[in-house]
C-alpha cells in the first residue's frame, strides 16, 4: 500500500510585507520586509552583507552571530521585522580592508581560522563579549564563546585572538 | 647586497587570505550576486528504500512565487549511463543520479526540487510536497550488514591490498601474551561549516557559470559537462573560497546537479543551498568494525598481528578505504595477516573524510597496541620502540625518510612523559583521575600530477595560478611563498589565483597532495619565468650577465644577481625591457618523477606523528576532559610554520571529536540518522579545546617530492583519538574499544 508521508496541507500563506527601519553598520535603511524573513536572510539575501554566515539556521552553531544594539545574537534566529529600529553590526561594519578592527587583526596574526567560514561570526560574539565586560580569563573566553563552533579546528588560536586585544596575555 | 630577511618556504607569515575572511569579503559558494536569481530548496525522500508511487505538487505550486517543482517526470533530459556519472574518485558501482527515477536508495534521498523566487517561498512550498511511497525492506544496521560482508571485485584506485607475511594464526595460538578484539568507529559527517551550496549564473548564449562548494572545480567542471551534455567551453565552476570540507567535497554533491538541472530547464540563474539537516544526506566517514589479534613475547617484541576490518557502503557503490594496512606497515612483527571487507547498508554512499581509512584503521590499531604494551607491563611509548620498524614492515621497503623516532622523543619531552606513572588509576587531581596516553599516527605522501602558471608583468607584479583548492588548507598562501622563494619577490608583489575551472590543471585538493603538487608546479613555472629573464636579460647592452646560465644565478628583490659576484644585478624590468616585454608568462606541469623523486620510485613514502594526550576524567561524572596534546609531526619539509600548525591543530581537533563526542545514530525503523543537526551531532568546541601543542620534527627528504613537502592535511587526526583513548584508560582503568568514548561507555 502506498503511503503518504510529507502530509501537510496549509492554506497558501499571504504575502504582506511589514515597513522596517534598521540602521545596519550607521546605515539607516527603511525596507519592506516579509514577516518571515530572518534577520540573516535579509542580511545575505537583500543587502548582500555576505559576511554574515549561515551555518545551521538554527541558533546552533553562532556562524550568523552580529550585533544588535551592541549585544551579539544569532541572526538566524531573529525575525528581522521584529528589529525596527534597532542598531545592527555586522562584521562589515566592524572594520574593512586596510581598515581593521583590532579583532580582526589580531584574528589575521594569530592564524585564527583556516576555511574562514566561521570567522565572522567569532569575531563579532568576540566583541560582543568583550562589550559585555566578561572576556576576562582564557576559561572565561573559552566557555562564554562555545556558541560559536569551528569545523577547522582553529578554537586555541582564537582565543590567543582574543585576549591579546583584550590585552592578556596569550 | 644584504636583504631584509627573505620571505620564502618555511617563513611564517600570515594567511594571504587572511583579510578577506576576517572582514568578510571572501564570498563562498552561495554569496556570489548574480541579477534575477531563483532559489532552490531540496524535498528529501522519508524512507530508506522502495519508490515514489505519486508527488502532489498542487499545494507547493499555489505559493505565490514558487517558479517551478522539478521531479523525476518532468526533468529536462540527463545522461543515464553509470559512466556519465563517475567522477574523479571514481568509486566502483553505479553512481546516484539524482531525480533519476522512482527508486528510492536512501533516506534524505532528493526526490524534488522547488523552485521559487525567494528563498523563503521554496522553503515553504517545499513542506507542501506531498509524495506517496512504496516502501521495501531496508536495513542501515551494519552490524546485521556485517553477515554479508564481502571483497569487492573491482578495488578502488588508491586502494592498497594487505599483504601477509609468516604465519600468523599459529604464531598468535604460540604467543605468551596476547590481545584479542573487536574495535568500532561510529559513523561520522565531515560537517563543514559552510553547507554545501551552488551558484549558477544562466548566460543568454546558454553558458553557465557556476560557484560550486567542491574540493575540485575541474572534477565538477567534468561532471557537469558529462551528466548535462554541455560542451565543456559552456561551463565554468568556481571555488575561490571553501568554508572547509574535509573530504565532504571531493565528488560532485547533488545540489550543483540539481541548481544546473533547474538551471537549464527554466534558463535561469538559480542558487540551491543544503540545509544543516541535509548535510547528512551524503557524504559520511563509514561505520567501521576491526578485529585485532596481537601475539607478544614476554619482553614486549610483537610476533603476530591479525588485522581484520569491515566499514560499510551502500548498496549501489563500493566504497573501500586503506584501513588494515597501517598497523602491518608500521610494526616490526614476523607475522601478520590482513583483511578488509565491505558491507552494504541503506545509506548514502560513505566517503573519504579527513585521513579515510588512516584515521579509522590506525587509531583502533593503536589502541590494540597500547593493550598489548599493558599486559606486556612495557611503557607503551617504550613499546612501541621494542617494536619500531625503519621500513615498512608489510611491503619490505624503505622510506624515504621516517622520523618518528625523533618525534617520539621530541613529543616525550615535550610532554613531560617520563613523569609518567605506569599503573592505571594512579594520578589524580582532585576530584579528577588523571590520564596519559600515547600513539602513533600516520598518513601517505602523496603526489598527483599539477599544472600551475606564472605571469610576470614589467612592473615587478607576479601572478601564479592553478586549479587547486583552498578549503581552509592555506593553498593560497602555499603557492605565494613557493613563488616567492623561486623568484625573489616580496608576497605583496605576488597574487595567487585558485579554484577557477579555467586555470591550469590541478586534481581535486585532498590526500594531503595538494602543497607538495602545487608547490612544485608553481615552483617549475616560476623557473621558467626565472629562464626566460635571464635569456632577455642577455639583449641587454653589454650584457652585464655574460653568458650566466640558470645555475651562475638567483634571483633576489626583484633582481637577477651574479652569483659570483653579487655587485652584478639586473632588475626584472630592465630585462623584460631589453627585450620589449611586457609580461612574461609561462605554464609547466609536475608529474610525479623528476628531480630525485626517481629515487624514491620504490620507497615508502609516509608521514607520521607520535601524539601523546593527557585527560582528566571526573570519577562521579565519567566527564572527559582532554586537558593536553602534544602532537609531534614527522612530515617533511614545511612551506609556513602558522598555517602548517593550524591544519593539524584542527585535525588534533577532530580527532578529539572522534575520541568523545562524533556520532551519527541511524533510527534503523526509518532508515534515517537521527541526529541530523549541530545541535545532536556534537562536535567540539571552545570549552572542550585546552592546551595543545604541535612540533614540527626535522625531516629532510628531497625523494618523497620535489619540495621535499609530505602535505599535512591528514596526519593530524590520525591517531589523536587512540591517545586519547589510551590516556583514558590509563586514567580510569577502564578499556573501552568503540568510538565515540562517551560518558556512558565509561560509567557503563
Ligand atoms: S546560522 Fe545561526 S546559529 Fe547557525
Ligand atoms: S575557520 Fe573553518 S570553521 Fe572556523
Amino acid at each position: 500500500m502506498p503511503t503518504a508521508v510529507n502530509s501537510a496541507t496549509y492554506a497558501a500563506v499571504p504575502i504582506g510585507t511589514v515597513p522596517t527601519t534598521l540602521t545596519i553598520n550607521g546605515e539607516t535603511r527603511t525596507r519592506a520586509i516579509e514577516p518571515w524573513t530572518t534577520l540573516l536572510d535579509l542580511l545575505r539575501e537583500g543587502e548582500d552583507l555576505i559576511g554574515t554566515k549561515k551555518g545551521c539556521d538554527h541558533g546552533q552553531c553562532g556562524a550568523c552571530t552580529v550585533l544588535v544594539d551592541g549585544r551579539r545574537i544569532n541572526s538566524c534566529l531573529k525575525l528581522a521585522v521584529t528589529l525596527d529600529g534597532a542598531n545592527i553590526t555586522t562584521i562589515e561594519g566592524l572594520g574593512q580592508p586596510g581598515d581593521l578592527h583590532p579583532l580582526q587583526s589580531a584574528f589575521c596574526d594569530h592564524d585564527a581560522f583556516q576555511c574562514g567560514y566561521c570567522t565572522p561570526g567569532q569575531i563579532c560574539s568576540a566583541q560582543g563579549l568583550i562589550n559585555e565586560g566578561k572576556a576576562r580569563t582564557r576559561d572565561e573566553v573559552r566557555e562564554l564563546m562555545s556558541g560559536n563552533l569551528c569545523r577547522c579546528g582553529a578554537y586555541s588560536n582564537i582565543v590567543d585572538a582574543v585576549l591579546d586585544v583584550i590585552g592578556e596575555k596569550a | 647586497m644584504a636583504t631584509a630577511a627573505k620571505i620564502g618556504i618555511g617563513s611564517a607569515i600570515n594567511r594571504v587570505d587572511g583579510v578577506e575572511k576576517v572582514t568578510g569579503t571572501a564570498r563562498y559558494a552561495a554569496e556570489h550576486p548574480v541579477e534575477n536569481l531563483l532559489y532552490g530548496y531540496i524535498v528529501e525522500a522519508a524512507i530508506a528504500k522502495g519508490r515514489i508511487v505519486s508527488i502532489d505538487e498542487e499545494a507547493a505550486r499555489a505559493v505565490p512565487g514558487v517558479v517551478e517543482v522539478i521531479t523525476h517526470l518532468n526533468r529536462p533530459h540527463v545522461a543515464w549511463t553509470d559512466h556519465s556519472y563517475k567522477d574523479e574518485l571514481k568509486i566502483p558501482g553505479s553512481p546516484f543520479r539524482p531525480l533519476y527515477d522512482d527508486r528510492i536508495q536512501f533516506s534524505q534521498q532528493p526526490i524534488a526540487l522547488v523552485v521559487a523566487e525567494t528563498f523563503e517561498a521554496a522553503r515553504f512550498a517545499a513542506s507542501l510536497v506531498e509524495v506517496a511511497y512504496e516502501a521495501e525492506a531496508h536495513n542501515t544496521d551494519f552490524e546485521v550488514a556485517v553477515g554479508d560482508k564481502y571483497v569487492p571485485k573491482k578495488k578502488r584506485s588508491g586502494y592498497m591490498a594487505p599483504k601477509n607475511r609468516g604465519d600468523a594464526a599459529q604464531a598468535f595460538a604460540d604467543a605468551p601474551l596476547k590481545v584479542s578484539g573487536d574495535y568500532r568507529l561510529a559513523p561520522e559527517h565531515h560537517n563543514p561549516m559552510e553547507m554545501f551550496a551552488s551558484t549558477v549564473e544562466w548566460h543568454c548564449d546558454g553558458s553557465i557559470t557556476v560557484w560550486d562548494k567542491t574540493q575540485g572545480s575541474q572534477g565538477v567542471h567534468a561532471y557537469l559537462a558529462s551528466v548535462f551534455g554541455f560542451s565543456r567551453k559552456k561551463v565554468r565552476v568556481l571555488n575561490p573560497y571553501v568554508g572547509g570540507a574535509f573530504g565532504s567535497g571531493l565528488r560532485p554533491q547533488h545540489q550543483v546537479f540539481l541548481a544546473v538541472l533547474a538551471a537549464k530547464m527554466l534558463e535561469r540563474s538559480v542558487r540551491v543551498t543544503m540545509t544543516r539537516q541535509q548535510m547528512f544526506s551524503h557524504a559520511y566517514r563509514p561505520q567501521a568494525v576491526q578485529s585485532i589479534a596481537l601475539g607478544a613475547e614476554t619482553t614486549g617484541k610483537l610476533t603476530a598481528i591479525r588485522n581484520a576490518a569491515t566499514t560499510s557502503t551502500s548498496r549501489y557503490e563500493d566504497n573501500m578505504e586503506n584501513v588494515v594496512t597501517w598497523g602491518l606497515m608500521n610494526y616490526d612483527c614476523p607475522n601478520a595477516d590482513a583483511e578488509y571487507t565491505v558491507a552494504q547498508v541503506d545509506t548514502p554512499t560513505s566517503a573519504d573524510m579527513r585521513a579515510p581509512g588512516a584515521a579509522t584503521g590506525m587509531t583502533l590499531f593503536e589502541i590494540a597496541i597500547d593493550e598489548m604494551a599493558y599486559v606486556a607491563k612495557v611503557d607503551p611509548l617504550e613499546f612501541r620502540l621494542v617494536n619500531y620498524s625503519p621500513i615498512d614492515a608489510m611491503n619490505g621497503t624503505p622510506y624515504t625518510s621516517k622520523a618518528l623516532r625523533e618525534a617520539f622523543r621530541e613529543g616525550a619531552e615535550a610532554f613531560g612523559w617520563s613523569e609518567r606513572s605506569a599503573e592505571p588509576r594512579s594520578m589524580r587531581d582532585g576530584k579528577e583521575l588523571v590520564g596519559w596516553g600515547c600513539a602513533t599516527g600516520m598518513w601517505d605522501a602523496q603526489f598527483s600530477k599539477t599544472s600551475a602558471s606564472a605571469k610576470l608583468t614589467a612592473n615587478g607584479h607576479l601572478e601564479v595560478a592553478c586549479a587547486t583548492s583552498d578549503i581552509g588548507t592555506g593553498s593560497y598562501t602555499v603557492m605565494t611563498l613557493v613563488a616567492a622563494e623561486t623568484l625573489g619577490l616580496p608576497p605583496e608583489q605576488i597574487t595567487a589565483k585558485l579554484g577557477d575551472s579555467d586555470l591550469p590543471t590541478a586534481p581535486v585538493e585532498g590526500g594531503s597532495w595538494g602543497a607538495a603538487s602545487t608547490g612544485a608546479a608553481v615552483q617549475l613555472a616560476c623557473q621558467a619565468v626565472g629562464k626566460k629573464l635571464l635569456k632577455t636579460a642577455g639583449k641587454i647592452a653589454g650584457a652585464p650577465l655574460g653568458d650566466a646560465k640558470m645555475d651562475d644565478v638567483l634571483f633576489e628583490d626583484g633582481c637577477i644577481v651574479l652569483k659570483d659576484t653579487p655587485t652584478v644585478r639586473v632588475p626584472f624590468g630592465d630585462a623584460m625591457h631589453a627585450a620589449d616585454l611586457t609580461e612574461i608568462e609561462e605554464e609547466e606541469t609536475a608529474a610525479p618523477g623528476f628531480g630525485d623523486m626517481w629515487k624514491g620510485l620504490h620507497k615508502s613514502k609516509n608521514t607520521h606523528s607520535a601524539i601523546f594526550a593527557e585527560v582528566k576524567v571526573d570519577e562521579e561524572l565519567g566527564v572527559v576532559r582532554v586537558t593536553r596534546i602534544v602532537d609531534a609531526v614527522a612530515a617533511g619539509r614545511i612551506i609556513n610554520p602558522k598555517t602548517a600548525r593550524s591544519q593539524i591543530l584542527g585535525g588534533v581537533v577532530m580527532g578529539m571529536g572522534m575520541a568523545l563526542h562524533e556520532e551519527t545514530f541511524p533510527d534503523h525503523r526509518l532508515g534515517r540518522w537521527m541526529n541530523h543537526n549541530f545541535g545532536e551531532y556534537h562536535v567540539p568546541v571552545h570549552a572542550d579545546i585546552h592546551d595543545i601543542q604541535v612540533i614540527f620534527v626535522d625531516e629532510p627528504d628531497s625523494e618523497v617530492t620535489p619540495l621535499g613537502v609530505k602535505g599535512l592535511g591528514e596526519i593530524g587526526i590520525v591517531g589523536t583519538a587512540a591517545a586519547i583513548a589510551n590516556a583514558i584508560f590509563h586514567a580510569t582503568g577502564k578499556r573501552v574499544r568503540s568510538l565515540p568514548i562517551t560518558i556512558d561507555k565509561i560509567l557503563g
